[in-house]
């Protein structure tokens, strides 16, 4: 049993149950904090950092902080909002996306936040780098110029016996995420779509898939991402 | 091939936790982890390939590819090119017929860059086959590089006497000097082994960290954690199977203190571990060694061997029933960020080494989701000498605020580079005549992580006061070009070092880099100075120290020394790309066959 | 008083930032009346005659000559906008950008599945041809933007609103549907 607590985000008064992630406490008390690696039902990874707030003053990510009674949070500061919108920008010059030739257009989330954050153009300069596009497995294609390495994938999408499809490679600036050709092999188009639906961009492409909604019906085509949790 | 794959995957009990060890002794074996062997281990130890390739291609001394029958690492950070590395890397190439990054057609020498060695008062040093060489000239490296072509043994190959104290003992036998410049009243108070336990396991697990917590050690690795609150939040979790861990993987480019005591004094670390084992009830202790590191094993063994000998490790130890406690030694495979202390642990369960989220701390759950505690190698040393002298002694000592003394690590432009116990307080102006250094024109206190200082601070005290330091001191003359020798080189080490998890730390030292770059090829303007300060406020945002650090250099550079940056930077307009119109054409043209038309 | 000039160009474009331009449908009318066109496709005048305004440029730079026109349109305008996508981040002309210019032209010419008349083997070489870049350059990255228009294209009532704005110099207003990258 979890006791309610209560605690502060940019001066409103919040309620929650101890422990449970800020995310989800805030998104209880119709406040959103934009994420981009945290997915429900999945152990938060706090690698994006998007979800930074201030905690009493000091730098945490929401997705990993657990609410405790009396705590002052920072969100929406101008602040904090610079910093998303240059993570966004830093994963927009570092990967290579191109989004009106991407098939998740319309649907993906670092396309919406950078939506909602107003990036008309990224403050740093683009890198262009020579990303592959791995096609060769049966139900999934792994484009790795829309990476942007949040590891929801490889920590979502496992076999029965619990090993990844997924896995990160190499470190730093050269960070990959590759698919296991063993496991992918074999992998159902079950499967196939729930990699798809759980990255973010358009990095995992069920084949055979392209274009199936008319612009404007899209996800985030009419309103902002979060907006569903505000009007909440 | 002398051991089969699957024999040493069997000697780890085909457990994925020791995949660091199966991995080391696998690259031992072959040379290298072979593509095709991944799915077998992989197989045998229960992951995927994709998730056994994650941790082998994190680390820098794991290769995929054959590394050649000798391979050289050599060293790249700021002290080694201050003591000529570029011309003995060029011997290298000129003699060996290969570039580096690369292995030579006849498979005989492969030549790699690494990152900071340890050896920073005795560059430039490269690691062979696992065997440090120091004050490399170009000279030298003809005369190695003729001894390889001839087939000889690498340690046929020194042509010098072994180094000092242990370095010449028959278990290690490496050229490496301890430069043990100064010997302070702590770490090289007389030492007999068990005085220390013997004083705790007189006491109750609670008087014992009492006793710590009255003697204001703080964490010697560099960000200054009370030592004995970190045991007591230890004590209250709620799981009874904890663990020590002894960081000994001292990556931090100018520090190699921690060498130095585990060449002189490996049983006083050793011994400070199980101290802390009796504090805070655990069974099971690991040493986390730097790869680099890993000429010392069998000293370090042997170590631990005569530490059971004398009952000072294994069950019912220092005559106490029921204290069982024992260490064994994990060695890394070359990566900075597993000092982070939640990314050693990682590491020493076989995995990449990135840092965790906190909460949970590693005090909490740490190695294999237990409590455990991390200090590090000076750290435990004073342990034990604060058990057998009384934390009211270790208080004599030092500041108010800063007790006892501090290991520095020094190199740079001085005389007397080496290894100096002194006590907290001293101004670094005080260090820079101890080591004999001139012209100083600015100073690296805690290395990259730390700050660049200028002369007009030089009267700043060593202290968590005022310049908190893990011990690494660096000092540059003024014939240095700070920005272009110094500053370039840490913030690349930065870039090399990244886990690589967070997207902060992964890709803005990058564009930091290239922003430096572009002022020091003279396309830069005001505006990029302002830029640099500005965007490296994002990396605050990052997981671990490793990020929040990684503008260190830059930052604390322009802070200091602006007029450096405002040298370069064109005063005549306030926007410039540096885009170059005849450099962007020349391949096309090349290409077509036609000459640039500008 | 004289109506303040307008200037656009496409350069590694497609012409359809310019077609959501003629977009904003009998508006067309409007903005003659407001603006005064000076070198443009719209127009057809060639080479600038005077000193404008506002200038529109779509498409990134590939090629010398884009460079050139970029930076005349810098110098000949006070206002500089990067209108669309592949003035903004490159766009799909940049999708060759990670790979070696050399490589690009060789398969484009050489050795790609559909060079088959090609029978003398030979990159294009004229002098008179611009020369290509090394990768597709963002206009940012060449010359100072003062604002940018995102979208593929940017939507008719974005560049609309955006003129009347600096023309008129009243506050603008962008709902979040006409902020898009497709």
């Amino acid at each position: 049993m979890s006791e309610k607590i209560n605690f502060i985000i940019d001066g409103k008064e919040c309620q929650s149950e101890e422990g449970k992630y800020l995310v989800d406490a805030a998104k209880e008390n119709g406040i959103y904090i934009p994420t981009l690696c945290n997915y429900e039902g999945l152990k938060p990874k706090g690698s994006c950092r998007i979800c930074t707030v201030k905690i009493n003053g000091r730098f945490a990510t929401a997705c990993t902080s657990p609410v405790h009674d009396g705590m002052n949070i920072e969100n929406e500061t101008e602040e904090l909002k610079d910093m998303r919108k240059q993570i966004i920008e830093l994963l927009f010059v570092s990967g290579n996306h191109f989004c009106p030739a991407c098939e998740k257009s319309g649907n993906c989330e670092l396309q919406a936040l950078a939506y909602r954050f107003k990036m008309m153009a990224p403050r740093f300069p683009f890198a262009f780098p020579n990303k592959e596009i791995d096609a060769s497995h049966p139900k999934i294609i792994k484009d790795q110029n829309r990476c942007i390495l949040c590891k929801r994938c490889i920590r979502g999408i496992k076999d029965e016996e619990g090993k990844s499809y997924f896995a990160y490679q190499n470190r730093g600036k050269d960070s990959l995420v590759v698919v296991d050709r063993k496991l992918a092999a074999e992998m159902t188009a079950e499967k196939a779509q729930q990699a798809m639906d759980i990255c973010p961009v358009g990095s995992i492409i069920v084949r055979e898939k392209g274009w199936d909604t008319p612009i404007g019906d899209r996800k985030y085509d009419k309103a902002p991402i979060g907006s569903d949790i505000e009007n909440n | 091939m002398k051991t089969s794959i699957s024999n040493i995957i069997d000697r780890y009990g085909n457990d994925p936790v020791r995949l660091m060890d199966i991995l080391l002794d696998i690259q031992d074996e072959i040379g290298y982890i072979p593509e095709e062997i991944n799915q077998k281990i992989a197989d045998q130890v229960g992951i995927s390939k994709a998730e056994l390739v994650e941790t082998v291609s994190f680390y820098h001394f794991f290769s995929d590819k054959p590394l050649g029958k000798y391979t050289v690492y050599l060293n790249n950070s700021v002290t080694a090119e201050m003591m000529g590395r570029e011309k003995v890397k060029q011997t290298f190439e000129e003699e060996a017929g290969v570039t580096f990054g690369n292995v030579s057609s006849d498979g005989l020498i492969g030549l790699f860059d690494t990152s900071c060695i340890g050896m920073c008062d005795q560059e430039p040093a490269a690691i062979i086959n696992g065997v440090v060489f120091n004050n490399l000239t170009p000279f030298r490296v003809k005369e190695i590089v003729n001894s390889m072509r001839e087939g000889e043994a690498i340690t046929e190959m020194f042509k010098q006497n072994y180094g000092d104290g242990n370095n010449s003992s028959e278990l290690v036998k490496a050229v490496v000097s301890n430069n043990l410049r100064r010997k302070g009243p702590v770490i090289w108070d007389p030492y007999t082994p068990g005085e220390g336990l013997q004083k705790a396991v007189s006491m109750d697990p609670s008087q014992l960290i009492e006793e710590i917590k009255n003697s204001n050690l703080r964490g010697r690795g560099g960000a200054g954690f009370p030592t004995g609150l970190k045991w007591e939040f230890c004590t209250k979790a709620k799981e009874t199977e904890r663990y020590i861990f002894c960081n000994a993987d001292e990556g931090e480019p100018g520090t190699f203190k921690d060498r130095v005591i585990l060449t002189e004094l490996p049983k006083m670390v050793f011994e400070g571990m199980a101290i802390a084992a009796y504090a805070v009830g655990a069974k099971q202790g690991v040493l986390y060694v730097r790869y680099e590191y890993k000429y010392l094993k069998k000293h370090l063994e042997n170590a631990l061997e005569e530490l059971r000998k004398e009952r000072l490790l294994g069950k019912n130890i220092a005559g106490k029933k029921g204290f069982d406690f024992d260490i064994r030694i994990q060695y890394g495979a070359g990566a900075y960020v597993c000092g982070e202390e939640s990314a050693l642990i990682e590491s020493a369960e076989g995995k990449r080494g990135e840092p965790r989220d906190r909460p949970p701390f590693p005090v909490d759950k740490g190695y294999l989701g237990k409590p455990t505690i991390v200090n590090n190698v000076e750290t435990l040393a004073k342990v034990t000498k604060i058990l057998k002298n009384g934390s009211e002694w270790f208080n004599t000592l030092g500041t108010k605020e800063s007790t006892g003394t501090k290991l520095m690590s020094i190199s740079g432009d001085c005389r007397y580079p080496g290894v100096y116990e002194i006590e907290w307080g001293h101004s670094i102006y005080d260090i820079l005549e101890m080591v004999g250094a001139e012209d100083v024109q600015a100073v690296q206190v805690g290395g990259p992580s730390g700050t660049l200082i200028g002369p007009n601070q030089l009267p700043r005290s060593l202290g968590y006061e005022d310049l908190g330091t893990g011990g690494a001191l660096i000092i540059f003359s003024e014939s240095r070009d700070l920005l272009k020798e110094v500053v370039m080189n840490y913030t690349e080490f930065f870039i090399e070092e990244s886990c690589g998890s967070c997207s902060t730390c992964r890709n803005m030292p990058v564009l930091l880099r290239d922003k430096l770059q572009k002022i020091l090829d003279g396309h830069g303007v005001v505006q990029d100075i302002d830029d640099l300060l500005e965007w490296s406020k994002t990396l605050k945002i990052s997981r671990c120290g490793l990020g929040h650090t990684a503008a260190n250099p830059i930052v604390t550079s322009i802070l200091n020394f602006r007029h450096l940056y405002e040298k370069r930077v064109l005063r005549d307009r306030e926007f410039e790309t540096g885009f170059n119109l005849a450099d962007s054409v020349r391949e096309s043209c090349e290409a077509a066959g036609r000459t640039a038309n500008i | 008083m004289s109506k303040p000039v307008l200037a656009t160009t496409s350069l590694a474009g497609c012409f359809g930032c310019h077609m959501s331009l003629l977009d904003i449908d009998d508006r067309i009318l409007d903005l003659i009346e407001l603006v005064e066109f000076n070198k443009s496709p719209i127009d057809d005048i060639k080479t600038f005659t005077k000193q404008c305004d506002i200038g529109l440029i779509e498409g990134g730079c590939c090629n010398s000559e884009n460079v050139h026109v970029l930076k005349d349109f810098r110098k000949h305008c006070n206002i500089l906008i990067s209108l669309g996508e592949c003035a903004i981040m490159g766009g799909l002309p940049a999708m060759r950008n990670g790979i070696p210019i050399k490589e690009c032209l060789r398969e484009a010419y050489l050795t790609g599945p559909s060079v088959t008349a090609n029978t003398e083997h030979i990159i294009p070489n004229d002098p008179e041809l611009p020369m290509m870049l090394d990768k597709v350059y963002p206009c940012q990255e060449i010359v100072k933007i003062d604002y940018y228009l995102p979208g593929c294209p940017p939507r008719a009532d974005l560049i609309w609103e955006t003129l009347v704005a600096l023309i008129k110099g009243t506050e603008i207003n962008l709902p979040y549907e006409v902020i898009k990258f497709d």
